[in-house]
């Protein structure tokens, strides 16, 4: 499984694993928008610590989770993003939409 | 600048062989003795073209994507990830990042490319399809020639 989803206090925290590509985010976003609709977390929380590769679809998919949590009134959190997939984020420009990002502590 | 090697792949345009495009991509380079930076970056540019050519060159259709990648001497690598889909009618508006045709995709495929490769050309014919060239100058850490 690409994401393992968990649900405690109105936090869902997603653990996404491996790598994030166009094929690989259709799978996890099915499965995050079917918990999120069931739920409705107030904070979605997006753990990308075991992300080993991601592309812009990655961005897509943050995107489209943004979109969804702000339209039921929640937040959404990207945390332990590894150096190397910051990278891309930095690119998308995401920070200045207020999607707040953290990476992770040390250098990988 | 010398051409040193060459690889050719073809597959089907089907969203599982990303992964595979740019790791066989990946394995190809390693004799250039790239950093992870390096090589992190080229998988990175392979995947954002290879998916251009799956989502937007043939979308629902099948069709085949080719990737040629050439090595030099100096280490420069020059990859074009080529479709004979339905290519790009305005290829300056395409480029523009957040320009996107699908609302779960962020139209900053090439924005990618281009930050991560030193070079991004794109060529594109209506009902042709689109070849995109990345060039990356690989750093030489060390040279065969010098060994001995």
């Amino acid at each position: 499984m690409a994401v393992s989803i968990q649900y405690l206090n109105g936090i869902m925290t997603a653990k996404l694993s491996g790598e994030l590509d166009d094929h690989t985010t259709q799978e996890i976003r099915k499965n995050i928008d079917a918990q999120v609709e069931k739920r409705h977390p107030t904070i979605l929380r997006l753990d990308f610590s075991h992300i080993t590769f991601m592309d812009s679809s990655g961005i897509g998919l943050i995107m489209g989770r943004y979109r969804i949590i702000k339209f039921l009134g929640g937040e959404l959190q990207i945390v332990n993003v590894p150096l190397r997939i910051m990278k891309i984020l930095e690119i998308s420009g995401m920070r200045a939409l207020g999607i707040d990002i953290k990476g992770v502590g040390k250098n990988d | 600048m010398i051409e040193i090697n060459e690889m050719n792949i073809s597959f089907l345009s089907k969203s599982i062989n990303e992964s595979f495009a740019r790791n066989v991509v990946a394995s190809f380079l390693l004799q250039l003795d790239p950093t992870i930076t390096e090589l992190a970056d080229i998988k990175t540019a392979v995947s954002e073209a290879v998916t251009n050519s799956i989502v937007h060159g043939y979308g629902d259709q099948n069709g085949i994507v080719y990737i040629n990648a050439k090595i030099f001497d100096n280490g420069k690598v020059i990859i074009k990830v080529k479709d004979k889909g339905c290519g790009i009618d305005n290829i300056e508006r395409a480029m523009e990042p957040l320009f996107t045709t699908g609302i779960e995709r962020a139209g900053l495929g090439f924005a990618v490319m281009q930050s991560l490769m030193d070079n991004v050309k794109v060529q594109s014919k209506l009902n042709k399809g689109t070849t995109v060239i990345l060039e990356k100058n690989i750093i030489r850490r060390y040279y065969n020639d010098d060994k001995q």
